[in-house]
């Protein structure tokens, strides 16, 4: 180890956050039990919609969903294997493929049969999003189906974006009457309303957490945050991760006023990019023996945070609309509201242009203090991989020390421990750090 | 001061020892099974020639894949930093070092001091290593050693489609069964590995002055298809393959005690 330098502790709130996942994927499972309704989309879905439908429906987002059958290297080779066997493509993206394995062996990676949903609301983030409940109903039949196109382009054109917004509210509208014809009940705007305002609790409080990992030491790690940043993707516009993420936004302003490290030999700080391979998350830990921390990434920053530029020309929490006094008192005005907020968030951005991605890295270089960047060239997710060759010329361009390690966020076939460690090394040591053990 | 470099490469181990700076000495040993007992054995030879017993090493360092097996609890540093230290002491004005081994092949962006700036490897397929010239090699029926000065023989270019070293060997055994010439084969086989070395260092980037090393640096064949792929004369120092080693050797002496 290198030398200690800073006071660490455990996060008071971790035990919350694991008790909330678990009740989360149980809710899903058992929600018939209560004569409750299941619905299943991916994690880019706007969750605050089927709220309104009362507060016996709950969702099961397939990305994270997939993350958790990744984590359990035994059971996703089953799945991957099982959807191989199926006839699918190996080259296809990796959660689906979990996905789909765990539908097929109809087996719950939480125990039991696999969940069927009673309806499906996706929308079209990526090329796999589009297809991915395509073959869930080829698999399963008759489940309603309900998508929305999202391909709007990148939030910070402002020409066009009430246009833009309006595209996916009428989508939003017709939605609705969709979920009301195919769960026969009558829809509740006053749960849309508070749902939405969840999602913009939620999504500012988890950018300010991810602010705030600006100080130095950093107050989390990434893979912290990993098992942080997943409550959103579950169901951001729940109460309880909302209520969840302004604690943790809370006690993480504390460990910042108390120089609480989550590394306390940090003296690297990195960041990574795309989802990581699951199933190998200790080479975090690998990494810190160096006193190399990753304070995030774009995806964990900005696939559930929403931002905006302050006075002072940093990048913080955007400001929600009932900070600003924004009007949302009507449907259309919280689907108005969910929609633009939704667009505006980063992880959103890179599947309109590598450019802009390479810009809001290199802003997060810049005010997160980095010593380098670690791209996952992550063969499972063409969606986010899409342009990285083009981000690492960008950053290099800007002197940024990068390294590269090739491997798939939901196949562990595809991916090296020895080599990335390997290659961990030969970067750490291009960086100047000493190996652990050795003197400084 | 005494320090030793060893580079306990997946085929060869190669040792380099140093005394204030100058190279006093190389051992190697054919790597095998047992990875001690041949880097102990590469080690024995190199004192040997220098005519000094273990006790006066004051500070060894290894590289290597197998440097975790090295002996004597060795400060270890990796392939990448070892390539870029040894090649710039040899070579001063190198900028881009092209390191291609039994194994890997690697291509290193470095900064006069030998301090790596970027680099990129290629672990994951035998095709931009030796391993691949050895197993195309033995498709032709002819000896390593020979491959590089047959396929400068060669009066043709032929593209080989085959990145793969398993498809390349039936693509090599389908030209023989054509009839094609050994030599134009040969060149199409480094043409082949220098097309993915080259695309990788191109990656990281490719200063004027480039130094080729590791064992590979040896093959005649292979040096022409690399310097015909970046237009430009590489320089390919003595001893290629003892270069990792040599790095170790210096980093050894860098270190304070």
């Amino acid at each position: 180890m290198a030398n200690v330098a800073y006071p660490t502790e455990p996060l008071k709130c971790w035990a919350r956050a694991k008790e909330l996942r678990q009740r989360y994927y149980e809710d899903y499972a058992k929600a018939h039990d209560t004569g409750g309704l299941r619905w299943a989309g991916g994690a880019w879905s706007f969750d605050a919609i089927p709220m309104g439908l009362g507060p016996d429906v709950y969702p099961l987002t397939s990305e994270p969903y997939a993350a958790s059958i990744a984590f359990n290297r035994e059971f996703s080779k089953r799945c991957l294997e099982a959807t191989e066997a199926k006839g699918y493509a190996r080259d296809l993206c990796s959660y689906m493929r979990n996905y789909w394995g765990s539908l097929l062996l109809n087996e719950y990676a939480f125990g039991g049969p696999f969940p069927r949903p009673d309806f499906i609301w996706q929308d079209h983030i990526c090329c796999s999003h589009a297809k991915w409940y395509q073959v869930v109903r080829d698999l399963e039949d008759d489940i309603p189906y309900y998508c929305i196109d999202v391909a709007v382009g990148p939030y910070e054109e402002a020409r066009d974006r009430q246009h833009r917004v309006q595209y996916i509210v009428d989508q939003m509208h017709q939605g609705i009457e969709f979920l009301e014809r195919a769960t026969g009940r009558t829809y509740d705007d006053a749960r849309l309303i508070e749902a939405v305002k969840n999602d913009c609790r939620a999504t500012s409080a988890w950018a300010e957490v991810s602010a705030l990992n600006k100080t130095i030491p950093a107050p989390l790690d990434e893979k912290t945050m990993y098992a942080l940043y997943v409550l959103g993707t579950l169901h951001k516009a729940s109460r309880d991760v909302a209520d969840f993420y302004e604690e943790l936004r809370d006690e993480v302003r504390d460990r910042v006023a108390r120089g609480i490290a989550a590394v306390p030999n940090e003296i690297c700080r990195v960041i990574t990019d795309t989802q990581p391979p699951w199933g190998f998350l200790k080479i975090f830990r690998y990494m810190e023996k160096y006193g190399c921390v990753s304070v995030g990434s774009l995806y964990t920053f900005g696939l559930i945070g929403a931002w905006e530029d302050k006075p002072n020309g940093t990048w913080g929490p955007r400001t929600t609309p009932m900070a600003a006094g924004t009007p949302m008192e009507t449907r259309d005005q919280a689907l108005h509201i969910l929609a633009d907020w939704t667009l505006s968030r980063p992880e959103w951005q890179h599947f309109y242009s590598p450019h802009l991605k390479s810009q809001l890295m290199l802003r997060i270089a810049k005010e997160w203090q980095l010593q380098g960047v670690m791209l996952h060239y992550n063969r499972g997710c063409e969606g986010l991989s899409l342009g990285i060759a083009e981000n690492r010329l960008a950053l290099i361009d800007a002197g940024l020390p990068v390294m590269v390690f090739e491997g798939n966020m939901g196949d562990d076939s595809e991916f090296d421990e020895d080599a990335t460690k390997n290659r961990i090394d030969s970067f750490m040591e291009s960086l100047g750090i000493k190996r652990p053990g050795e003197e400084l | 001061m005494v320090t030793a470099g060893i580079d306990m490469g997946a085929k060869w181990v190669k040792v380099v020892l140093l005394r204030d700076g100058e190279v006093i000495a190389r051992g190697k040993a054919l790597t095998g099974f047992e990875q001690k007992a041949s880097a102990a054995k590469a080690l024995a030879d190199a004192l040997g020639q220098a005519g000094l017993s273990a006790d006066a090493i004051d500070r060894t360092a290894a590289t290597g894949a197998g440097r975790k097996d090295a002996p004597g609890s060795p400060i270890e540093l990796t392939e990448v930093t070892a390539a870029a230290l040894g090649a710039v002491q040899i070579e001063r004005s190198a900028r881009t070092v092209i390191d291609v081994g039994a194994e890997e092949g690697r291509a290193i962006k470095t900064t006069d001091a030998g301090k790596v700036v970027d680099f990129a490897v290629n672990e994951k397929c035998a095709a931009g290593s030796g391993a691949f010239t050895e197993a195309m090699a033995r498709a032709l029926e002819t000896p390593v050693e020979e491959i590089g000065p047959l396929s400068l023989q060669s009066s043709q270019a032929i593209p080989m489609n085959a990145q793969c070293a398993v498809f390349a060997e039936s693509e090599v055994v389908s030209l023989l069964h054509a009839r094609t010439p050994k030599a134009d084969i040969a060149r199409a086989v480094h043409d082949a590995i220098a097309n993915r070395i080259v695309s990788m260092a191109r990656k990281v980037g490719i200063n004027e002055h480039v130094v080729l090393i590791g064992g590979v640096a040896r093959n005649v064949g292979f040096v022409d298809a690399v310097e015909r792929e970046l237009g430009l004369k590489i320089t390919v120092p003595p001893d290629p393959e003892f270069v990792s080693a040599l790095g170790a050797a210096l980093h050894a002496a860098e270190r304070r005690g």
